[in-house]
Formats: C-alpha cells, structure tokens, sequence
C-alpha cells in the first residue's frame, strides 16, 4: 500500500516557531526564508532558511506591528514594513551603519500593498495607486527611485526565480499586468485577461489572488489560474488554466488541466508536475503539460494517475524532554492551517514546519500500466534513471511482461533521448574544434540528464542479468536484445560490441549457431576485433566461424596481422603468404614466423618453397639470399641444408 | 592448371537425345532374404509396368555391385556404374534402404543413307557422376520433407504403409526431374540470399519475433523476398530443401496465374481499415469462400534428433512470403488463419514495400554499371549462399542457363577436381572459342567465373577475374 502515495514531504523540513499571540511567522519565497517575530521583534527574530547558512537570528524594535518582512539577495539589507505608508530598512552589512531608516511611499495617499526584492540592493513597492521601483543606498541609509508606474493594483504577485511581478487590475481584478525587473530596469509586458467563469453584475473584485499561482514549467513561466466551477455552466468540475507567459510577446492560454471535481484546491509544482491538492478528500493530483492524452483535445489534460494522498508523516520528536521510544506523532495532513507557496513549499504555521513537496517515481510502475505512457512521463523527471532501468527490467519478465511491440516502444523512446544527447555532445564538439577559444562561452557543453539511458546503462542494469534468467525462454531474450539493437540502429547509433557478445553468447548457449550465421551474414553484429576473436574462439564448437572471423578481419582492413596469425596457426602456411603479398606487405613481414610454422607441417616441400620464397626476397632485399643474423633463422638454414642439403641453397649472384 | 576442353559434336541431319531417366527404385535387401521372396525387397519401381523378374533382376544386381565393391572399401560402397547405354546412381539415405537412379546416356542419332537404321552414339562421358549423385540424394531429402524418413514409415505401418508413401510422393515427384537441365547448381543445392542493408533486415527480423510472439502456436518462420532467403528459423539442411520446394516447386505455381493477369488473385484485401496484399499459398486460396479447406502441408524437421512434424503455412504479399510452420499435433482451422491474415497481411504488405523501396534505392547507389557483366557462380559451403549469374528465372519446368551446356559441364568438373583436394586451389581453363573458364577455391568458397574475351592470354584472364573479386567479393576473405 505505501507504494501507492507518489507525494511526500520532506524528510528533514525546516523547523520553526509555531505561530501564537507573541510571534507572527512570515515567509519570503525569495529567499525561502521563514521569519519568527516575537513581539515585534523585542524578543527576537528567527530566520530560519532551507539551509543553516540562511538562518540568522536577531532583535529589532518593537516600532509596531509587522506586516512584512524579508532580506535582500543575500542578507544584505532587512526590510520591515510596519505601516500602510512606508517601508524601515536595517543594513546587515558589516562595517555599514545599523540604524534603522525608513522610506514612504512617493504616491500620496497611496497605500503600500507590500515589496519585494529584486537583487540585493533593488526593492519595488507596490501601492493600490501603482508601484515605484527603488535602488537602496545602505551607505548612505536613503533609497533613490529608479522608475515607477501608476496604475490601479488590488493585489499583487511576485515570482522570484523569473523576477516577474503580477498585478491584479480593473474592477474585477481580472486583467493582469506583469512586469519583469532586470539590472535597475523594470519594464512592461503585455497585459491580459482571465476569463471569469461568470462576469458578476455590478462589477466587483472576482479574481482573488488565492486562485493565482505562478511558476515556471519546462523553462517556461505559466501563470495559474484556479477556475471554480461555476453552477450555471454545465461543467463537470473545476479546472486549472495555464496562461503562458513568454518573455515577449502575448500571454496565451495555454494548457487546461481537468480537476474533475470541486472544492478547495491548493497548487504545487514539482519536478515540471502541476500538483493538486484537493482538501476536502485529502488527496492530490498530478499533470503533465507535455504528455498529451490521445483521446483529449490539443492541451486539455488528464490527471496522470488516480488521486493519492500525500505519503502519511510523522512528526519526530526531538529535544531533551522526549523520551527515545516515544513514537512521532502522526502529522494532520491537508490542513486548513496549512500555506502552500511555489514551486514546491508546504508550510504548516501552526505546527512550525517547513516542507518540500517531493514526487516518488516508484509508485508510478503500478499506478501506469501504458508503459509507453510512463516512460514518457518518467524521460521528463529529474531523478528517473534507476526507475525508468527498473521499468525495463520490469517489462522484461515475471507477470509484468510486456509484449514485444511494447518493448520496442520502450527501447525507441528511451534511444529518441540518448540519441538527441548524442547529437547535442558531437555538436559541442564540432564547435569546439572549429572555433574553440573565441566560443568556448557561446556553446554550452550539453547537459547529461538523469534521462540519458545509454547501452551501457542499459547494459549493467537491464541486460546482462536478464539473459541470464532461467525462466524466459531463449526466443524472448534474443528477442529482446535485437529489438534493442534495432532500435539503436534506428536512431543511428553505434552499437557497442558487448551488446553483441551477449547476443552471441546467448545464441551459443542454445546453440543457435545458424541464427548467429544469419545475422553475421546481414551485417547485424557490426565488425569488431574483439567480436572477430570471439568467433575464433567459437570455431571449435561451429567450424564456420572460422570463415565468418577471417571474412570479419578481412572489412576491417586494419586486421592484416590477426589474419596472418590465424593462417599460420591453421598452417596455411601458403595462404597466409599469399595474402601478406596481396596486400602489399610480403618485404616486412618476419620470415621467422613463416618458416617456423612450415617446419611444424613436417611437409617438406611446402617449407623448401617458403623457404625459397624468403631467399628470393634476401637476394631481391639486400642483393644476397643469405639470411641475416638479426632474423634468427639459423635453425631453419641449417634443416632446410640437413633436408635438402647444402647445394640447394641459393648461390649469391656473382658479379 | 590448365586444360584444353574436347571439340564440341556438331553435324547435320543428326539427332541428339538428352539423358532421361530409365528406371528409378528403392530397396531393402532385407526384406526379402530367402530365394523366390526376393520381390519383397521391392519397395518402389518406376515405371511400374516393368516385368516383376526384370525388376527382381535389375534390384539383385544392384545389391551384387553394391556387395561386390564394398569389399574394396567398406566405408564408401559404390555410387555409380557407368555403362555405354546408361548410368546407375546408388545412395543408401537410411541403414540398407537403397535408391537406385538409371539415367540412360545422352545421344546422337545418325541417320544411314541407304535405309539402314540410323547409328546411334552413347556419349558416355557427357553427365557427370556428381550432379545425377546429387539429384538422387535431393529426391531423398524432398521425400523425407514431406513424409518423415523411411523408418518412422515402417514403424507407424510397417512395409505397407512405407510403400503406399514411396509410391504416392515419387510418382508426382519423378515427372518432374528434368534431368536434361541439371547442373553445378544441383551439386551444390544452395541457397540464394537476398541483399538487404542492416536496418531493413532488423526490422524483418522484428516482423519475425512480434509475428511469433502473437501467434505463439508458430515455432519457426522463414522468410522470403523475390524468391531469396532472408531468414531461417529452421536449422540449415531443413531449410536447404524447403528452399529448393519453394523456389522449384511451389513459388512458380504461383507466379503463373499472377502473371496471367486477369484473372490473378491479386486484389487487396481489406482488414479492418487496412488494406492488404496478403494470402496463402498454402490452405485456403480464399479466407471469404464459406467451403474454403484448411489444411497445410506437412513436413519433417530435425529428423535427426527432436523429429518434428509441422503444418507448413506459406503466406505471401507482393514479393515477400513467409512461412509458417507450426506443430502437426495442433488442429488449425478457419479461426487461426483469419487471426493470421488480419495479423500478418497489413504489416508483411508494409514490410514488402520497405523492403522494395530499400532494394531500389541500394540499386540506384551501386549504379547501374556495376551489374555484372561478367557470367559466374559462387558458392560457400558455409552458408550454403549461391549466387548465379550464369541462370535465368526458375520455372516449373525449366532452369534456364545462358551458356553452352559444355561450359557448364566444365564448371562441373572443375568442381569435381576441387572436391577431391582440401587445399585451396585455381582452375583456369580454355574452352573452345574464345571462351575461358576460371575455377577458384578458396576455404569453403568456390567460385566459378566464364570469360569472353577475344585473343586474351592467361595473365589478362588472371587479372580479369582479380578484378571481379575486388568488385564482387571485396567484403569476405578471399584469397588471391
């Protein structure tokens, strides 16, 4: 049953202060920092960041109630805001002035909404009246404006990892303004619309800010918008709607995904995975933008898999007080106290918790029988090697097999993304050797991804244990493996030789030596040395592999010597000379090797012909059919004299 | 080496007489070894109308040669008698099962002047033991296929039985030996591979396991293009002669009607949304007709050891066939084959195509230059791979060659010469004319290259044939 929850909290969450009457808890998305105030920061305030290098600890005045608080890039520069007209600014620069300074608001009787930081030292305030983008002095404790821009604001939204702002305008609220700050410039985007499940009349604020999320997915900015369902459209539920938002150009509706229900809904996005939680049920749903249903309209999606709670979670226990076999308490999960912020946090205020949502792929194999469904969903995760290599083992055998067309879709999905790595590494490579120090910034090397399942992966992992099980039949596992090899052709990849080997040691196994004949014939197994050895080796088990190695050796035009040494071991003492002279190579060669091998044929005629053969090449060499010292053949001289006697050796031409 | 081949025999108003075959029998010597029971020896004799002490005498002299030489050398008994009218071709496939094959000499016919009978010459020379030996062997290995071998006959029903089979399979079967066209290709009884680029044959080989996944009743497949292996799932010798079937036998009772055109059974058949070319060779010629008849061929498999029996399924679209073969023990009906049409005729008319398209675009790059315009035989031993330029289409009745039947016996001798010697060699000789030909071995291959070329001396047709090696054969190891 564990395996069916594909959603946990992290496992070590960032601890905090629980909020009460004394200490109020902010968190900045920013910086993914949680701040504790107590009593306005009198007693204390704690931040606490996803690591111990954010986590700062200190007091402030007490000039009021907090209602916003948060660190510049870097823990620069503290800003508070304490009232509706103006922010108070701390520097946490060593060796700058520590007093507090304070700026209002230029826009009089503007209200300041909030702020945000853009960099570590640049701030915008928003205002019902507009927003007024700032650059702070710490040295000299002042803020100068470095652009505003009026325009009515309810309420605003900020993404950091895009620097983005959003802001709600017009009556409704349904009209969003988004503006992108880059290096002390702020600039406009184009504007646009959501549409309202139902215009109210008269008008009034209907877009809350609740229902607004923004993140980026696949590299892209999406803005979310939470439709309700509405009762007077016959719709079957509530349902989420992706504005893409690109750097230029209109913001277009892009994908919709189908909740299917009703209720209240928070959002998460983690690993490219829009998730879902729906509180009344106490579970959650996951979408993927770029899997596509093919029973669904372009950019309508499906949930992935079945609703599922998020994995239950215990709270440990920690302290002096607690005892060690106190067992953690069980966590109240989907609770109203709960905050969700983006991409992936899950605040509990009440309880003091910081999570990371996190998405568990395991669970995935059972919940997705379409495996080409769930490879293409897993291609897209961070960490999916080891289970997208346990789906192939999986799909391999026991129960779970799957039939052959399905394992070949397998194999081409994953070989699609190993290939495309190939291409963008061999493109690197390319731009490097032609142009490699004017460039070298301009060409990023390619980035190898978890996805990247290559032979060796597939190999190690898959494989090489699978033809070792005793239980599937021969025919499946040669099967397999020329699927793979097929696969791998199909994409133009280079096939490694020890793909080969186990396709050849699996169909010697089952002596299969003429389907092993056939698929040397076609050029299936690619030549190699090492393959061509590993027939040699087979030769004494299927003679024709001898024939099939030579013809091996011989395409490879690199192999002349193997082909020499092969000959001679099967004393072809003959055609091995023949064939040093067709290529060309009969003046170099060691007429040594060759007289040793004629003398183990005990045929005396066929050694008196090499050895006559070497005499010619002496005399032809070095003007002398002598042999010299330095080729050692002294033994052979001497029994090709005691065989055929002294005056059949060839006579120095006289001059 | 080199030969000068004889003159050829030409003249007017003379008539020559291919050699054709006189008698044909099998026997056991002991199945009848007491005197007067000797015609129980007699399994099967052709022609049938023969006198029973003529047939009991031509058996009895059989066994006394048989007998007689096997004191010489008891492991190889004789395997021929050559006499001026004929020629005797003895194989014993099976322990004491003897088939004897008569072949009577061809000859010449010379008309006399003044009434007399015309004079007859036996050209005794003119047929070569190693291509009727190997005719009399493949006569064994096509009954076996279809049949089983001669003992499992006895076994299941004893003399009765075997002789029932011998006559009912050798009847047909003998009416079509042409034994006037028979050649080298018949001693070597290759196989004729199809060239295909690695990608295409991986994706038939994908055809082949999803095709037997499915129907998992299937147990081995083959698979054809324009009448050439591609792939064997059955074991070489099995496979050997269910080609030499296919290609002489059952493709070219196809082709005809094909050709034929009107009538031809060439419409697409329409599955589900998929159009079609597929249908059997073998069992139903028409899955629609409600009386269709679902029985396939049998054959013998791995007679030597598993013994298997099998339905043979032939189903073919456009160029490519494919067999099916699938245990005798299962009963398969009107079901099964639906199921295979509906499977395999969309994806083998895909396949077809692919493989068509590929061949063409293969061809384009080769050019069309290099088709050869030298005339040669290949032969590995390995593989069993033929590749023949010097024969035309197969037909039914016919293999059509393109050179002199006296080239082609010299082909047959120089490969006779190879098979007595391990070693490597080559064979260059002068036939008459300005023909040569060229003979090479070189470990299991042999090739076998005719030349044309006016004046040319020995070194020229060396260098000739180098180059064809060099253009032809330059990724296998042949030695020079």
């Amino acid at each position: 049953m564990t395996e069916e929850y594909y959603l946990e909290l992290s496992e070590n969450p960032v601890q905090f202060e629980s909020a009460s009457s004394v200490n109020n808890v902010f968190f900045d998305e920013a910086n993914k920092q949680v701040f504790a105030v107590r009593s306005g920061g009198a007693t204390g305030v704690v931040v606490k960041g996803p690591d111990d290098k954010c986590s700062v600890a200190f007091r402030m005045d007490d000039k009021g109630e907090v209602k916003c608080i948060k660190f510049s890039l870097g823990n620069k520069i503290l800003a508070v805001q304490r009232t509706p007209k103006s922010v108070d600014f701390i520097n946490f620069i060593p060796d700058y002035p520590h007093m507090e300074y304070s700026h209002e608001c230029k826009t009089k009787n503007a209200c300041v909404l909030g702020f945000c930081w853009t960099n570590w030292n640049e701030i915008v305030f928003i205002t019902d009246q507009g927003i007024e983008f700032y650059q702070v002095l710490p040295d000299k404790r002042t803020l100068k404006l470095l652009k505003s821009q009026s325009i009515n604001v309810n309420w605003y939204m900020y993404c950091p990892e895009t620097t983005v702002l959003l802001l709600s305008t017009t009556v409704q609220g349904n009209v969003l303004q988004p503006f992108i700050f880059k290096n002390g410039t702020m600039s406009k985007m184009s504007k646009f619309e959501i549409e309202l499940p139902m215009v109210p009349k008269p008008a009034k604020l209907s877009l809350s800010e609740r229902d607004i999320a923004m993140a980026t997915i696949y590299g892209q900015l999406y803005v979310m918008y939470l439709k309700h369902h509405s009762r007077t459209v016959n719709s079957p539920g509530a349902e989420v709607v992706l504005y893409h938002l690109p750097r230029e150009g209109p913001c277009k509706k892009a994908h919709v995904l189908k909740l299917n229900t009703t209720g209240k809904f928070a959002l998460n996005v983690v690993d490219n995975l829009v998730v879902v939680h729906h509180q009344s049920t106490q579970t959650s749903l996951i979408f993927d933008i770029k899997l596509r249903e093919p029973d669904c309209a372009v950019n309508i999606h499906q949930p992935v898999l079945p609703a599922r709670s998020i994995h239950p979670y215990r709270i440990p226990l920690t302290g002096p007080a607690v005892a060690p076999s106190q067992a953690p308490v069980p966590c109240e999960l989907y609770s109203s106290t709960w905050s969700v912020f983006q991409p992936d946090i899950i605040i509990s205020a009440s309880e003091g918790y910081l999570w990371y949502l996190q998405v568990k792929l395991r669970p995935m194999l059972t919940l997705l029988p379409d495996k080409g469904k769930l490879m293409d969903f897993l291609l897209r995760r961070r960490d999916c090697k080891m289970v997208i290599l346990s789906v192939c083992s999986q799909m391999l055998v026991g129960g779970d097999k799957g039939a052959l067309p399905v394992v070949a879709v397998v194999f081409d999905k994953l070989n699609q993304v190993y290939k495309e790595y190939l291409e963008a590494e061999q493109a690197y490579t390319v731009a490097m050797e032609s142009a490699p120090s004017r460039s070298s910034s301009a060409h990023k090397r390619p980035v190898r991804t978890q996805a990247v399942i290559d032979q060796s992966d597939m190999y190690t992992h898959v494989l090489s244990s699978f033809t070792e099980k005793k239980d599937v039949s021969h025919k499946f596992i040669i099967a397999v493996l020329m699927e793979y090899i097929r696969s791998l052709n199909q994409f133009q990849i280079t096939v490694q030789h020890y793909l080969y080997e186990l396709v050849i040691k699996t169909l010697v196994q089952h002596n299969l030596f003429y389907m092993l004949h056939q698929f040397l014939q076609y050029h299936v197994l690619s030549d190699s040395k090492p393959l061509a050895c590993l027939l040699l080796s087979l030769e004494s088990t299927y003679p024709p592999a001898h024939q099939l190695s030579l013809d091996m050796l011989k395409r490879l035009s690199t192999a002349n010597d193997e082909i020499v040494e092969v000959l001679l071991s099967k004393q072809q003492v003959l055609g091995a000379l023949r064939f040093v002279r067709s290529v060309g190579a009969h003046d170099n060669v060691s007429a040594r090797k060759f007289l040793d091998a004629a003398q183990q044929t005990s045929d005396p005629m066929l050694f008196y012909t090499i050895f006559r053969f070497f005499e010619q090449r002496n005399l032809r060499l070095r003007g002398n059919p002598n042999f010299n010292p330095g080729e050692h053949c002294e033994e052979h001289v001497a029994y090709f004299k005691q065989t055929f006697g002294e005056q059949a050796l060839m006579r120095p031409a006289s001059v | 080496m080199l030969m000068i081949s004889p003159r050829m025999a030409s003249g007017t108003q003379e008539k020559q007489y291919n050699p054709s075959l006189l008698n044909f029998f099998i026997y056991n010597p002991k199945f009848g070894p007491r005197e007067g029971e000797e015609e129980k020896k007699i399994l099967f004799y052709h022609p049938s109308e023969v006198e029973k002490n003529e047939k009991i005498r031509n058996v009895g002299l059989c066994e006394a040669i048989v007998q007689f030489t096997r004191t010489f050398c008891p492991t190889k008994p004789a395997k021929s008698l050559h006499t001026q009218k004929n020629r005797q071709f003895f194989h014993e496939p099976e322990e004491n099962f003897w088939m004897v094959m008569v072949v009577r000499n061809p000859m010449i016919e010379k008309p006399n002047k003044d009434g007399k009978p015309p004079t007859v010459e036996y050209q005794e020379e003119e047929i070569l033991d190693s291509v009727y030996g190997a005719v009399l062997q493949q006569c064994y290995s096509m009954y076996k296929l279809f049949n089983g071998t001669f003992n499992r006959a006895m076994e299941a029903g004893g003399v009765e039985l075997l002789t029932q089979k011998l006559e009912k399979f050798f009847y047909r079967y003998l009416q079509t030996l042409h034994l006037q066209t028979c050649d080298l290709l018949d001693v070597f009884g290759g196989i004729s591979f199809f060239p295909l680029d690695k990608m295409t044959y991986l994706k038939i080989q994908s055809f082949v396991n999803r095709v037997e996944e499915s129907l998992s009743l299937v147990k081995y497949t083959a698979f054809l293009y324009n009448d050439q292996l591609i792939w064997s799932g059955l074991e070489q010798e099995d496979m050997r002669i269910l080609y030499k079937y296919l290609t002489t036998s059952l493709f070219p009772r196809h082709s005809e009607p094909e050709l034929a055109g009107r009538d031809s059974p060439l419409r697409p058949e329409v599955t589900g949304n998929l159009l079609h070319y597929g249908r059997f060779l073998t069992g139903p010629t028409n899955l629609k007709d409600p009386d269709a008849k679902f029985r396939f061929p049998r054959i013998f498999v791995n007679t030597e050891d598993s013994y298997e029996e099998l339905h043979l399924i032939v189903y073919k679209a456009m160029s490519a066939a494919v067999c099916f073969m699938i245990s005798a023990s299962v009963e398969l009906g009107r079901e099964f084959c639906e199921q295979l049409d509906g499977l395999v005729g969309p994806q083998l008319t895909l396949l077809a195509s692919d493989i068509c398209e590929q061949y063409n675009i293969n061809r384009r790059l080769s050019g069309p230059e290099k088709e050869p315009q030298f005339k040669f035989i290949y032969f590995n031993h390995m593989n069993l791979a033929e590749k023949s330029t010097i024969h035309m289409r197969k037909t039914v009745s016919v293999s059509l060659t393109s050179v002199h039947p006296d080239l082609m016996k010299i082909l047959g001798d120089i490969n006779c010469d190879f098979a007595r010697v391990d070693e490597d060699e080559e064979i260059i000789v002068k036939a008459m004319t300005d023909y040569w030909v060229v003979g090479k071995k070189s470990d299991q291959r042999e090739l076998y290259v005719i030349l044309n070329q006016k004046n040319a001396n020995l070194i020229e047709v060396n260098e000739e044939v180098k180059r064809l090696c060099a253009t032809q054969f330059n990724n296998i190891f042949f030695l020079d």
